[in-house]
């Protein structure tokens, strides 16, 4: 793109234009197949891939294609096996030693290079931090349209795609339609699809990394652990999370013992991580984290208006609270009264004997 | 170094959402509007490099939106903008996120900027589209979720960790770019009243669509995105009450969890 004058950012412009026609005469030969971003890190699939070929499958059976995913790393075949048990069609990897660590450029370019080879109809990416990141870089390179985090999908009458997303943080939802003859592109809300399984074997074909050189401008040098060994809230099926009334940090230990039990990821307020007693990126809520798990075990969160608007997308809530005028209480489907030091040991102890079993 | 800080305004947090009967939009009347609380972070960050550093020689803030925006840009330059850009015309109403990068890449392209912040995510639309797709426009590298930044002191790269599950990401990248941040960056200030009065006096432009150089072409090329219904979030079934002493308490809600949730 051109950031230059005269006659060199005419040409560059010129080129621009061309670059539509061209992106035009892509759309006219675009496939019914839909395209699964199958993020992973050292070769580790992240679970929500599984998630989203689920409803990928349903739009290419609906539309006549096929589900081909790409892999991209330094030795992405390594998630290959994993990918195939999800289930999905095709297979392509993008390896190459640039790709061990995600970076936006050398991300884009790659997938952008799939989508040029594939031409599918549909890309769907997982809502994960690198999907977020991605998405918007690859839909303007590749002159698509998109949704972010979106939780319905299903194709109008003229076969557009049309979505449904949360909004204002929870408190509604948009109905999102894409334009016709475009390539359409949506990021899928994690846990939002059940895992799709039972596949047992996909084509497979490599493509070689794009070489961009201006995208070594950016690079990634490490990636340092935070949450030591413990899950992350976002990515975790069951969050237990704690407000001030834990009264410390040394009391945490509870919900971490609890959070062990049911393989949980532990949350906390903004109040508590404000605190001191868990660092912010455990927060839950408007400026911390979204979480959106099958179970939210909510212990001593009165539930400011703020916190729920980062946890009032999971499926089941639990309240743990003295006082059952607490707008959580309202909120949750199971509300256990009563003092959360007697109660989250003692549920638990029920836990383990349960699942001991 | 010249940075560019974008701001949205949105309704404040704490706003009870109404739907319009037609479900073309919420009801706005009555509703606070406040200065999108990532953006916050990002005004104040430009801010706080220039009180830190030598080299910050301007800092503009930019908004797409009603008339209304402006004020959102006055709290901009209260904080610390120079001087502020407001892009304001019917026909950016209809533009998608995708289309309004677009919109403001054509503007900013020849500003010479060194430097972008924004929010991470708009907290009316929570789509987080803006600043990569920006980045994508102009050909800058970008880091989205910024948790902690350092610029070198040539001023020309970056080092700045972002944050991803249960773990950061160190990334280093040179300059131009663009940053979108995250909470516990830094800590946004409150306009002190002399700020307040002394932004009303600074600059602020407003461009229409006849002063974005290519705007005919710009919904054209990607995007085209609507939201043309907006619905109220499904009732929860009522939740139920479970009393009685801790152990019994415990017994009873893992049974249910289990047998009639079955999420355990």
């Amino acid at each position: 793109m051109s950031r230059g004058t005269g006659p060199i950012g005419r040409l560059v412009r010129w080129s621009r234009f061309v670059e539509i026609k061209f992106v035009g005469l892509q759309v006219s030969h675009m496939s019914k197949d839909v395209l699964v971003f199958a993020e992973q890190r050292n070769g580790r699939l992240h679970p929500a891939v599984a998630q989203i070929v689920t409803p990928a499958r349903a739009l290419a059976t609906a539309g006549g294609g096929r589900v081909i995913a790409v892999l991209i790393g330094a030795a992405a075949d390594s998630a290959a096996d994993a990918l195939t048990a999800t289930g999905v069609d095709h297979i392509v990897t993008i390896s190459d030693p640039s790709l061990e660590r995600y970076t936006a450029l050398r991300y884009r370019s790659a997938l952008a290079a799939a989508i040029a080879h594939l031409k599918p109809g549909v890309v769907l990416l997982p809502a994960t931090f690198m999907g977020r990141d991605l998405a918007p870089r690859v839909a303007m390179r590749t002159g698509a349209a998109l949704a972010t985090d979106v939780i319905e999908l299903s194709r109008d009458a003229e076969g557009r795609l049309d979505v449904r997303r949360p909004i204002y943080n929870g408190k509604a939802f948009g109905r999102v339609s894409f334009p016709a003859g475009r390539l359409a592109i949506a990021s899928v809300r994690l846990n939002t699809f059940a895992p799709s399984t039972g596949g047992s074997g996909a084509g497979r074909e490599s493509l070689a990394a794009p070489a961009v050189e201006s995208d070594g401008r950016l690079t990634c040098s490490e990636v340092v652990r935070t949450g030591g060994e413990v899950k992350d809230v976002t990515e975790a099926e069951i969050v237990v999370s704690g407000g001030r009334s834990l009264k410390s940090e040394d009391n945490f230990k509870l919900l971490y013992e609890l959070a062990g039990v049911l393989d949980a990821a532990v949350g906390a307020s903004r109040a508590a991580c404000d605190a001191g007693y868990q660092p912010h990126g455990r927060q839950v809520g408007l400026t911390g984290k979204t979480v959106t798990p099958k179970l939210y075990i909510a212990c001593g969160i009165s539930g400011a208006i703020q916190h729920l608007a980062g946890m009032r997308g999971s499926k089941v809530i639990v309240a743990i609270n003295s006082d059952p005028e607490a707008p959580m209480c309202k909120l949750a489907d199971y509300a256990v009264i009563g003092d959360l030091f007697q109660v989250v040991p003692a549920l638990t102890a029920e836990a383990r004997k349960l699942l001991a079993h | 170094m010249k940075i560019l800080v974008l701001i949205k305004q949105v309704p404040d947090s704490t706003t009870n959402i109404r739907i319009r009967a037609d479900g073309a939009d919420i009801d706005r009347a009555g509703v606070k509007m406040v200065v999108n609380p990532f953006d916050e972070f990002a005004i104040e960050l430009a801010q706080q490099l220039r009180e830190k550093r030598s080299d910050v020689q301007h800092i503009t803030a930019l908004a797409v939106g009603p008339a209304g925006a402006a004020e959102a840009l006055r709290t901009a330059m209260a904080i610390g903008a120079d001087d502020a850009i407001h892009l304001q015309d019917a026909a950016f109403d209809s533009l998608d996120e995708l289309q309004t990068a677009a919109l403001i890449a054509a503007v900013v392209r020849e500003g010479g900027f060194d430097l972008i912040l924004c929010g991470k995510q708009e907290i009316d639309l929570d789509s987080g589209q803006l600043g990569p797709a920006l980045a994508e426009r102009l050909d800058w590298a970008h880091v989205g979720a910024v948790t902690a930044l350092e610029i070198a002191a040539d001023g020309r790269s970056v080092e700045a960790s972002r944050r991803i599950e249960g773990a950061e990401e160190r990334v280093r990248c040179g300059l131009p770019a663009l940053l979108t941040i995250e909470k516990g960056l830094v800590e946004p200030r409150y306009p002190s009243l002399p700020n307040l009065m002394k932004a009303k006096k600074k600059p602020l432009s407003v461009k229409t669509a006849a002063d974005v150089p290519g705007f005919a072409d710009l919904a054209g090329a990607v995007g085209g995105t609507r939201m043309h219904k907006l619905e109220p979030p499904p009732a929860r079934p009522p939740g139920r009450q479970i009393k009685g002493e801790p152990a019994q308490q415990a017994a009873e809600l893992v049974r249910l969890l289990r047998e009639e949730a079955k999420v355990i």
